[in-house]
């Protein structure tokens, strides 16, 4: 019997135990005169659930701890000879029990220790399956009894019910709270790892990025310096906003203030869609449209652009967080209180002198915690960079020229290599750190200046 | 008297030329201000545009694709493999698979590129004398998808049948001009004996550019790349927007609902709150580092599968869904749990019976976008490597895989230029145009459902 005809099955116990309670209680409920505590439906679900929630439990942890209870058995009941297995060797070893016991057969004839093992091993996966369908069952059924057993009229099931309820909403929303914590160990954790090979100020202030790859070996690391590359994630950020900004709050001042409706139905959707696309997409299209088009541009005025640079990033980029910038200035624009505008426009102001004299100073706050957000997105933002970007992690001030960034070294660091052993994957990590305590600063300050400037008004 | 009224009049009529000087000045910069604003606005819509425009005209060519019908016997004589072998009574299934195993090795081993070049040369007899650069025509995948509609149907041996063969991907970029043609020999991968058969066999209506359903059919394939497709990528984002559902949606909706209805003001709810908020904007690559240290390093799990990948994606879209289920709980009225609670009925009771079901449309919205924004997430899935090469189509979530944007990814940095190219920006209509149809559908449902109090 496999694993999903046991849930299946403990589905039906559950809602055999539902009716089973729900009869019983209306049967009190007619043979008492006082009334019921709940209404019969709660009565059947707290049967069930009795029923359903202590086998569940037993299944998931058997089904959790089983394999590697039977592997240490099997194991330790190999011959002497056979005692000091490293863990590789143990797992094909495993692999190849378990390819006999299932009657499937092995390359050659088997070892007769290995016929005795896969003997056992198939042994105690009978016996394993019979004692977890066993004690599922016996579980499930105690408690359906002892619940329908209990069941009389003061019983508070209603309360028992919703009890079992509350708590299974609150584990939920700890999950978001195991989240981060599994975030920050995970990264601390691995940073610390990273740091006992390479010190932290030469991580930190370091100037030079040069990785060597782990299989050159011997103890020379190289270089792992982090500035070449936070000054190219700046770089670009810096490029994606100087698009984005100017254009993004423009045009959530145009739509907040001036368009007609039906250009604010149409441009306002329209605009957004290039906040739903994959960022991969922005990629490829800076790769292959903007990239040589900046390059053609270059060599008509003379100037030399690379078609992979952090200008190419940084303008795809900033048409990536335009509808970010815009629709975030559009909300806090719209909030600004009519009486600020009318007493400007009463004074004798023009439209836009309001919007700039008036209007602008008292959304300041929320527009720039709008800046923040959208700073922070840029810098986080990886596959644009990754394909656009160029790669070249060396420190120089020209946004014509190829840079690397903290996400790209990321990605570049940790695919196609599983080792977690070396400094050259480790580094992701540290450089994971870096990213999400600057990503988490500026959302913290952006947050705070949103909320600040919001109790102004309310 | 008269000099003062007249002085008067001059200041006035000079105050009034400074006001009206000043006006116009003013209302130029109105004017100005407002071109800016729609000039962003329409600057903000041709990028739209732009983008729109190029991927399509680059992409749309590459669901059409060259390609011979021609009746291919498939001759005995060269594929002399004997019967397929049955499984006798005593023999143990792995001696079996060995057996068969032996003989799809037997049939793989044939002489395929022969079948072809008959096919082709019965099509054409001149062809004889070339015969040799016939064998670049075809791309290499086509030997394995006749082998494997032998293996499926041994009996085929010995008979004449219409099949649709591709054309190799160079012969493809060559026919249809995405080279330029002036190149010297040097630098074309074609022979001018192959490129001269193939302009022929072109105009003679041998092969064709036609639609070709191999993009969605096939999976990833290195060898052959005319016969590379998504349907492998495809497979795996399936799963993993399955995992997603499965998880993300009822463990976002479950902690909303928590947070919004049920949870005190405490310091631990406090905690949460400021969790998720913080949560939605930890940058993607983040999440995909969790998933390399915990999922991978630590808990063991297999590399590259999409049930890793769904998990990843699941824990980034929790936050998503958190915050829309919340906003769409909050447009609920008080009023209405109120007059839950005044006729009797529990917390339980009212939340799950009047504000949930009132709730559904702007919950399904959210969780849409959620599930919109992980298919189209990269950075996370190559932290766990799902940028592997998989030539499979995965059936199930825990075998190797990849995904429609990474799919792309990897397409982009393919070697052969001007022909995946264009393959790269198809896979991106079919990733854009799924993006398009999910979020149509959130808009859809919101307009359909939505209430107004």
């Amino acid at each position: 019997m496999d694993n999903m005809t046991l849930i299946v099955l403990l589905l039906i116990l559950m809602g055999v135990a539902y009716q089973l309670g729900l009869t019983r209680s209306r049967a009190i409920a007619r043979n008492t005169t006082g009334r019921m505590n709940s209404r019969p439906g709660y009565y059947g679900w707290l049967v069930a659930l009795w029923c359903g929630l202590p086998a569940l439990l037993v299944f998931i942890l058997w089904t959790l701890l089983e394999p590697s209870v039977i592997r240490s058995v099997v194991l330790n009941q190999l011959p002497p000879e056979m005692a000091d297995l490293t863990a590789q060797q143990a797992d094909s070893l495993m692999r190849r029990l378990n390819d006999i016991a299932s009657g499937y057969g092995v390359a050659g004839d088997p070892a007769a220790y290995e016929v005795a093992a896969a003997e056992t091993l198939s042994r105690l996966r009978s016996i394993g399956e019979l004692a977890k369908i066993a004690v599922m069952a016996s579980l499930a059924l105690a408690g359906l009894f002892l619940a329908r057993g209990r069941i009389h009229a003061d019983m508070r099931a209603r309360n028992h019910v919703e009890k079992v309820i509350n708590v299974g909403l609150l584990l939920c929303s700890g999950v978001a709270i195991l989240t981060t914590v599994g975030i920050v160990f995970s990264m601390f954790g691995e940073a610390m790892r990273f740091f006992s090979f390479v010190p932290p100020t030469d991580f930190f202030f370091g100037t030079n990025w040069n990785p060597r790859f782990s299989s050159t070996g011997g103890n020379a690391y190289g270089d792992f310096g982090l500035l070449p590359l936070l000054w190219g994630t700046l770089m670009v950020s810096i490029i994606a906003l100087l698009v984005a900004v100017p254009l993004g709050l423009m045009t959530a001042i145009f739509m907040a203030e001036y368009a007609p409706g039906w250009l604010r139905s149409f441009a306002k959707p329209v605009i957004e869609v290039l906040a739903g696309i994959p960022t991969i997409v922005y990629g490829v299209f800076a790769l292959m449209v903007v990239g040589p088009f900046f390059s053609d541009l270059g060599a008509l005025v003379g100037i030399q652009v690379r078609s992979t640079s952090a200008l190419t990033a940084g303008f795809v980029m900033g048409v990536m967080i335009i509808p970010f910038v815009s629709s975030l200035s559009d909300d806090i624009i719209t909030q600004v209180p009519q009486s600020l505008r009318d007493g400007s426009l009463g004074l004798g102001a023009t439209k836009s002198e309001t919007i700039r004299q008036v209007v602008l100073p008292a959304a300041l706050p929320g527009i720039v915690g709008a800046f923040l957000l959208a700073a922070s997105r840029a810098i986080g933002e990886t596959m644009i960079v990754v394909l656009a970007a160029g790669n070249s992690p060396i420190l120089h001030a020209n946004p014509f020229e190829a840079v690397s960034t903290v996400t790209v070294t990321i990605v570049n660091q940790l695919t196609g290599d599983t080792d977690f052993a070396s400094p050259q994957s480790l580094v992701a990590f540290a450089l994971g750190l870096t990213l999400f305590v600057i990503t988490l600063g500026l959302n913290v300050v952006a947050l705070y200046i949103v909320r600040k400037y919001r109790e102004q008004y309310d | 008297m008269s000099s003062t009224m007249d002085s008067a009049a001059d200041k006035r009529d000079q105050i009034q030329s400074r006001v009206a000087s000043s006006l116009r000045r003013r209302h130029a910069k109105e004017r100005r201000f407002r071109m800016f604003g729609l000039a962003a606005v329409m600057i903000g819509l041709a990028f739209v545009a732009v983008l729109f425009v190029s991927i399509f005209s680059r992409g749309l060519p590459a669901f059409w694709q060259s390609s011979m019908t021609l009746d291919v016997y498939f001759n005995p004589e060269i594929l002399d493999v004997g019967p397929a072998p049955v499984r006798q009574q005593d023999e143990s299934p792995r001696d079996f698979e060995q057996r068969q195993q032996s003989w799809r090795t037997r049939l793989t081993m044939a002489n395929w590129n022969k079948v072809m070049q008959d096919a082709l040369i019965a099509a054409k007899p001149e062809l004889e004398e070339h015969r040799r650069s016939l064998r670049k025509l075809f791309t290499n995948g086509e030997k394995y998808r006749l082998r494997d509609m032998v293996a499926e149907d041994p009996s085929l041996i010995g008979q004449t049948h219409s099949v649709k063969l591709l054309a190799d991907a160079e012969v493809d970029v060559w026919v249809r001009g995405n080279i330029d043609r002036s190149l010297p020999d040097s630098r074309l991968q074609l022979s001018p004996e192959v490129r001269r058969i193939a302009d022929q066999l072109h105009d003679e209506g041998i092969l064709k550019v036609a639609f070709s359903t191999v993009l969605f059919t096939n999976p990833d394939s290195r060898s052959s790349p005319a016969s590379a497709g998504l349907a492998g990528a495809f497979m795996g984002s399936l799963f993993m927007m399955m995992v997603v559902i499965c998880l993300a949606v009822p463990v976002g909706v479950a902690s909303a609902i928590y947070l919004e209805e049920f949870a005190p003001q405490n310091k631990f709810v406090d905690l949460i709150e400021v969790n998720i908020n913080n949560l939605a904007a930890v940058p993607s690559i983040v999440f995909g580092l969790l998933g390399a240290s915990i999922f991978i390093n630590y808990l063991r799990l297999p590399l590259s599968a999409p049930l890793v990948g769904g998990l990843v994606l699941s824990l980034m879209t929790l936050p998503t869904v958190i915050i829309t289920t919340r906003s769409a709980l909050k447009a609920v009225p008080p009023s209405i749990r109120q007059a839950a609670l005044a006729l009797g009925a529990s917390r339980v009771q009212t939340v799950f019976q009047q504000v949930l079901p009132l709730a559904v449309p702007g919950i399904l919205t959210g969780s849409i976008i959620g599930i919109a924004q992980a298919l189209g997430e990269t950075a996370p899935l190559l932290l766990i490597g799902m940028n592997a090469f998989v030539a499979n189509i995965p059936a199930t979530p825990f075998e190797q895989s990849t995904a429609l944007p990474v799919q792309i990814y990897l397409w982009q940095g393919n070697e052969m230029r001007n022909f995946f190219e264009a393959r790269t920006s198809a896979a991106i209509i079919v990733l854009v145009l799924l993006m398009i149809t999910l979020n149509a559908l959130a808009i859809w449902l919101r307009k359909k459902f939505e209430t107004r109090w």
